[in-house]
């Protein structure tokens, strides 16, 4: 999937770190190492999945793709061209590229705008249509994601949860985005409501050849839509690979410990579970070594003081561990 | 009305009814559900917000907000006694004691200005007759049972210094310290992530079968159904649509909207063994949940229902029992007899 030309976009070794101040004159004590040292691409048409468990910084790495907050470290390369440090108004055009989705619709959605005023912002912010042409496509984006035009004069409120979410992604594609960033978007939905927007996402993509970051917690969810996954744990990416190979054949400890966690709808499989003792540890002390080693159960001496890197460990398959990668 | 259960039941609900009474008008949150719990066993309560499984926990409990709230008709019967007939004070003896209740946030039940071992020690001196060391020591043993390491220097720490996983063990600590007939677990791990919920659900489950105690664990994750509940009730728009146990509702739902919502799950390659290599559409139910306010009369689901006939609309189908111990409540549940999920 990724192999067709160049991508639309490609992270490098990005790194948001935020002080922690103390006291009276706000010294500057630690650091919390939300993202540290991230990287990977995504192809035309193609979905990246990011997963982990909170606090492991999928949310951070967005915010930072998205320019909403500055990266301490690392680039960020959309169509080709390195978008890290544009200013203002010279990101103003990479804006209408890259759109954004998040958890909770309710609280990303204007409540005192109308529906239609919600999706026609940002056509009237970038120039793109105006007056009669601008109603007529938000009109036709509202029936896109299966919403009826006559809804573009009802308030958020008006909407149910799986409505409201229908509305953001209709905000998202209005300026025919290249690639599209869904933050748990489809968490916060009913089980019924969650297949249509799933449904909704894949129909939009393979339409208009979008690209998808789309982080979440839910695993199955996750190997539906992507054609890749990323696995992060406290900052730094630990497994990337293709979806077949990250299901079938998972080869980080962490990896293989999320999906052996996650309860499967099906009472006949009676599987053997491998709890995992412990917490996440803090990102602001991540432990010596492997940021795992805490709670993996194969962790040797080496894990507690060596970190292990990300490296192929077969073709096309990325993990971040030292069993599986030859000293 | 299930008798195919060895095993006498604890606790025995029948015909409940309770209503909001707003100014959007009169709200059926729950209509005449009916269901019992044997001791040690668990009792999964699934649907979709809305559907009336929280305010059946908190009718049990006798909780309901009221105003605007009220149980309107009906029984729970907790080893003989009817609890709505119980005065305030003889069901403050019941909440704590006989009975408990844990929920999806552990920080707000938490009082954050206690420490954690206190307000276990306060809920158990409520109802034993224990000296305050005494039931601080007892304290420290319940939480070293849920598991926290070093439960003596956790007993002195504060809500906010514990994680959200170790909250939800010291709230279960503290539903657990009378040793209840019964807990009512009300989507107990859905704020967790997932590595920290199979710890809770382990445990819940080990202290389950320890102690004897009958769990009626409320959740939308049909996944956590699956793998922790000997039987099932499933709830629609306040109606209790179908009750079996979990192997034949997993293997054969008999209501059109527990097939809907099983074909609708994404599933993980581990069930099956292979990724499908194109992308999918994932199996829809159409349409959305009505408002509680303005029910369909008949069945609620036939709006959304492709089975749904004049039929349907005009009345609530009565509760057939097809299978040995699988309540539906259906006008067609035999167009999905043996077609599978």
């Amino acid at each position: 999937m990724s192999d067709a030309g160049k991508p639309i976009i490609a992270v490098t070794g990005l790194k948001k770190h935020y002080p922690v101040r103390k006291g009276l004159l706000r010294r500057t004590v630690g650091q919390v190492f939300a993202v540290d040292g991230v990287s990977f691409s995504i192809g035309e048409g193609e979905t990246l999945g990011l997963v982990g468990e909170s606090g492991c910084g999928k949310s951070t790495v967005a915010r930072a793709v998205m320019r909403l907050i500055e990266p301490t470290d690392g680039t960020i390369t959309l169509e080709g061209q390195d978008i890290t440090h544009l200013g203002k108004a010279e990101l103003r055009p990479f804006r209408r590229q890259m759109q954004m989705i998040f958890q909770d619709p309710f609280s990303s959605l204007n409540p005192r705008m109308t529906a239609g005023d919600i999706v026609r912002e940002p056509l009237l912010v970038h120039g793109v249509a105006r007056g009669r042409a601008a109603e007529e496509r938000t009109a036709a984006l509202f029936e896109q994601v299966g919403l009826r035009p006559a809804q573009m004069r009802s308030f958020p409120h008006q909407f149910s949860g799986g409505q409201r979410q229908r509305v953001s992604i209709a905000r998202a594609i209005a300026l025919d985005p290249r690639l599209i960033i869904g933050d748990e978007p489809v968490s916060a939905l009913d089980v019924s409501i969650q297949a249509q927007v799933i449904n909704l996402l894949m129909d939009l993509q393979r339409q208009k050849r979008l690209s998808y970051l789309f982080i979440a917690h839910d695993l199955a969810v996750v190997e539906h839509i992507s054609h890749r996954v990323a696995v992060m744990y406290l900052g730094k990416i630990v497994e990337y690979t293709d979806k077949t190979s990250l299901f079938l054949n998972p080869l980080h400890p962490y990896t293989e410990a999320l999906l052996s966690a996650v309860p499967v709808p099906d009472p006949r499989l009676k599987r053997r579970r491998r709890v995992l003792e412990g917490d996440v540890p803090s990102p602001m002390k991540p432990p010596p070594g492997c940021a795992f080693h805490t709670r993996c159960p194969y962790a040797e001496a080496r894990c507690r003081v060596e970190a292990p890197v990300l490296q192929e460990a077969a073709p096309g398959h990325f993990v971040s561990c030292h069993l599986h990668v030859a000293a | 009305m299930d008798t195919h259960d060895p095993m006498p039941p604890v606790l025995d609900v029948a015909g409940l009814r309770t209503m909001f009474f707003t100014r959007q008008g009169l709200l059926r949150a729950v209509d005449d559900v009916s269901f019992s719990v044997a001791r040690g066993e668990v009792l999964a309560v699934v649907g979709e917000s809305g559907c009336g499984k929280s305010i059946t926990a908190l009718s049990i409990m006798r909780l309901v907000p009221s105003p605007p709230g009220r149980i309107v008709g009906g029984s729970v019967t907790l080893d003989g006694r009817d609890l709505l007939k119980l005065d305030e004070a003889q069901m403050r003896g019941v909440r704590g004691n006989e009975m408990s209740m844990i929920f999806q946030e552990p920080m707000t039940s938490l009082n954050p200005v206690l420490t954690v071992g206190s307000q276990i020690s306060e809920a158990i001196r409520l109802h034993q007759d224990l000296s305050r060391a005494a039931a601080a020591d007892k304290a420290v043993e319940m939480l070293r049972r849920v598991k926290i390491p070093e439960p003596a220097q956790r007993a002195r720490e504060f809500p906010h210094q514990l994680s959200g996983g170790m909250r939800q063990r010291a709230m279960i600590a503290m539903a657990l310290a009378c040793n209840p007939k019964v807990l009512i677990a009300d989507e107990p791990t859905t704020a967790l992530d997932v590595t920290i919920q199979a710890q809770i659900l382990e445990l819940i489950l080990r202290l389950q079968q320890d102690l004897g105690t009958a769990v009626i664990l409320i959740t939308h994750d049909l996944g956590v159904v699956a793998e922790t509940a000997q039987r099932v009730i499933v709830m629609y728009a306040g109606r209790k649509i179908e009750e079996a146990d979990v192997g034949a509702l997993f293997a054969e739902p008999l209501h059109p909207y527990t097939h809907g919502l099983l074909a609708s799950v994404p599933r993980l390659a581990i069930m099956s063994g292979q990724v499908q290599a194109a992308q999918e559409r994932l199996q829809e139910i159409p349409g959305m949940v009505p408002p509680l306010t303005n029910l369909p009369t008949g069945c609620a689901f036939a709006p959304r229902c492709r089975f749904a006939d004049a039929q349907c609309r005009a009345a609530f189908p009565p509760y057939t029992q097809p299978r040995r111990g699988h309540w539906v409540a259906c006008w067609h549940s035999e167009r999905l007899y043996g077609a599978g999920a």
